[in-house]
C-alpha cells in the first residue's frame, strides 16, 4: 500500500504542469483545491485525472473524477482504487 | 462513406456565414475526421488582414481547424445524445504552429485524430494542408462538451 506522502510525490509533477499558481503549489496541502488554490484551468481536470489514472494504473469513473478537486480528495481516490 | 451521416453533421453545426468555416467532410469515424474549406476572396477578413495583401489570419485557420477537427468530430461522437438548440462543443485550449500562409480562393484540408474523449472533454491532433499537400498549421485543440451540469467556468 501507498503511503499519503509516497502518493503526493507523483501527484506533484502532474499538479504542476496543470497549476498557474508556483506559490500555492509550493505550500501544497490536503486542503489545496485545484481550482481555487492551484489555479488550473477547470477543462484541465480531465487532464490530471487522466494523467493519474497513468501514473498510478488506475482507472477513474465519472463519480471518482466529479469529487477529485483536492489534493485530499484524490488521494482517497487512488487509495481507495489501489485496494 | 455514408452521406447521411455528413449531412446530419453539417446540419447540426452551430455556425451560420460569416464564421462557418466547413464546406465538406470526407471521412469520419470514431477516431478522426477529414474536412475541407474554401477560401472564397470575399471573405470580409480579406480586406483588412492585411492592408491591400490579403492572407488568412492565423486565427482563422485555428477556427477552421476547430470547426472541422473538434466541433465535427464531437457531434458525430456524440451521437444521437446530440439535442437541438445546444451549442456541442466550446472550445478550451488550442496550440497550434503555423506553417505556410493561405491566400484568398485557397481550399484548405482538415485531418484531425483523436487523443481522447473522456468525461466530455475532447482533445484532437490537427492538422491542414493546402492543394499541394503542404502542411499549412497543425497542433492540438480540446474542447468541451457543453452539458447543463458541466459548465464550471
Amino acid at each position: 500500500m501507498m503511503t499519503q506522502e509516497e502518493i503526493i510525490e507523483k501527484l506533484k509533477p502532474i499538479l504542476a504542469t496543470y497549476s498557474k499558481d508556483k506559490e500555492a503549489l509550493e505550500n501544497l496541502n490536503m486542503d489545496s483545491n485545484f481550482i481555487k488554490d492551484l489555479k488550473v484551468n477547470s477543462a484541465n481536470l480531465v487532464d490530471i485525472v487522466l494523467d493519474v489514472e497513468e501514473a498510478f494504473d488506475i482507472e477513474i469513473d465519472n463519480d471518482s473524477m466529479e469529487q477529485m478537486l483536492t489534493v485530499g480528495a484524490a488521494i482517497k481516490i487512488v487509495q481507495s482504487k489501489l485496494q | 462513406m455514408n452521406n447521411t451521416t455528413t449531412y446530419s453533421i453539417l446540419e447540426r453545426l452551430p455556425y451560420t456565414a460569416p464564421f462557418r468555416f466547413v464546406d465538406d467532410i470526407q471521412e469520419v469515424d470514431e477516431n478522426h475526421i477529414s474536412g475541407s474549406f474554401h477560401l472564397h476572396p470575399d471573405l470580409n477578413f480579406f480586406k483588412g488582414h492585411f492592408t491591400d495583401n490579403p492572407i488568412t489570419p492565423g486565427v482563422i485557420l485555428t477556427e477552421i481547424l476547430a470547426q472541422v477537427g473538434l466541433v465535427c468530430l464531437g457531434i458525430f461522437l456524440i451521437g444521437d445524445e446530440w439535442q437541438k438548440q445546444q451549442l456541442p462543443f466550446v472550445l478550451t485550449s488550442t496550440n497550434i504552429e503555423f506553417y505556410k500562409p493561405v491566400y484568398p480562393d485557397e481550399t484548405v484540408w482538415v485531418e484531425s485524430e483523436k487523443v481522447y474523449f473522456r468525461f466530455g472533454k475532447l482533445k484532437c491532433k490537427v492538422m491542414m494542408k493546402n492543394a499541394l499537400g503542404e502542411t499549412v498549421c497543425d497542433g492540438m485543440i480540446s474542447g468541451i462538451q457543453i452539458k447543463e451540469n458541466n459548465v464550471t467556468t
